[in-house]
């Protein structure tokens, strides 16, 4: 960061259709902002993978690939913040109360590892009940200044 | 591109070569298939290379434990070969690294399983 050339300040927006082929999509344009902004790619290997986790629980677990229900996706950077939001209209979860996936008896669970990944790989994750239905994550990363000599 | 599978055998191991993306859909389910497949075959010794996988999310996690699971049940073994840094880092962070027999060379891979 700190290179003139790359945006301050940008952000999308999209409506997107609860298809497998629109996870595909939120992470390209996730990762495309990210790599704009100057993460290196460690960073745009982790932002994906969590933006597509993320768009997996709204699509499959959120909107049940109901084709009336759309998933919002916005991202946007502002200076070293790099920040994703995306919305379902499902019947809401509770992202406080989910088993560890690390514990003995969880270990060689089939599922259930999404939301850990997601924390993992991100500086910040927030979730929650928007109105009139549905559930809305906040993933944050910070991009770290490049020190010049 | 989705996810190519491809099965080999080394004496009695049945080598299967991943190439692509293991995420949910079709991916993952290919995957599944295959592994269920080698399963109901009654093959005991299954040898995953992961080297030219690209890609990985928590669904493609979860098939390899699936599978893992699956075979061990079984009676049979698998273990996995070539996993590059980011496969490899997904199951250091799911705990799952040492869960796994992980092997960087194939033959010696071959020679491990009982």
């Amino acid at each position: 960061m700190g290179d003139p050339s790359r945006p301050a300040t940008e952000s999308i927006e999209r409506s997107l259709d609860s298809t497998l082929e629109s996870v595909d999509r939120a992470e390209e344009l996730a990762v495309a902002l990210a790599r704009r902004s100057g993460f290196d790619e460690e960073d745009l290997m982790k932002i994906g993978l969590a933006v597509r986790e993320s768009m997996v629980n709204a699509v499959v677990h959120g909107n049940r690939y109901n084709e009336h229900k759309k998933v919002r996706f916005a991202a946007s950077v502002n200076g070293n913040r790099f920040t994703v939001r995306i919305a379902d209209q499902g019947e809401g979860f509770d992202y406080n109360n989910l088993p560890d996936p690390l514990t003995p008896e969880n270990l060689l669970r089939t599922s259930g590892r999404g939301i850990f990944l997601i924390r993992s790989f991100m500086d910040e994750f927030q979730a929650r009940h928007v109105e009139p239905a549905g559930t809305e994550v906040t993933l944050v990363k910070f991009a770290v200044s490049k020190q010049i000599p | 591109m989705s996810v190519k599978l491809s099965t080999r055998q080394v004496g009695d191991v049945s080598v299967v070569d991943v190439a692509g993306r293991i995420t949910l859909g079709e991916g993952s389910s290919a995957l599944r298939e295959s592994l269920r497949d080698m399963v109901g075959k009654n093959q005991k010794k299954i040898l995953l290379n992961l080297g030219d996988v690209s890609y990985i999310d928590s669904s493609g996690i979860g098939e390899l434990v699936s599978g893992f699971t699956s075979v061990t049940n079984s009676g049979g073994q698998l273990k996995l070969l070539n996993l590059n840094k980011r496969v490899k880092d997904l199951l250091q962070i799911t705990k799952l690294y040492t869960v796994f027999d992980v092997h960087d060379d194939e033959a010696s891979a071959i020679r491990s399983f009982v």
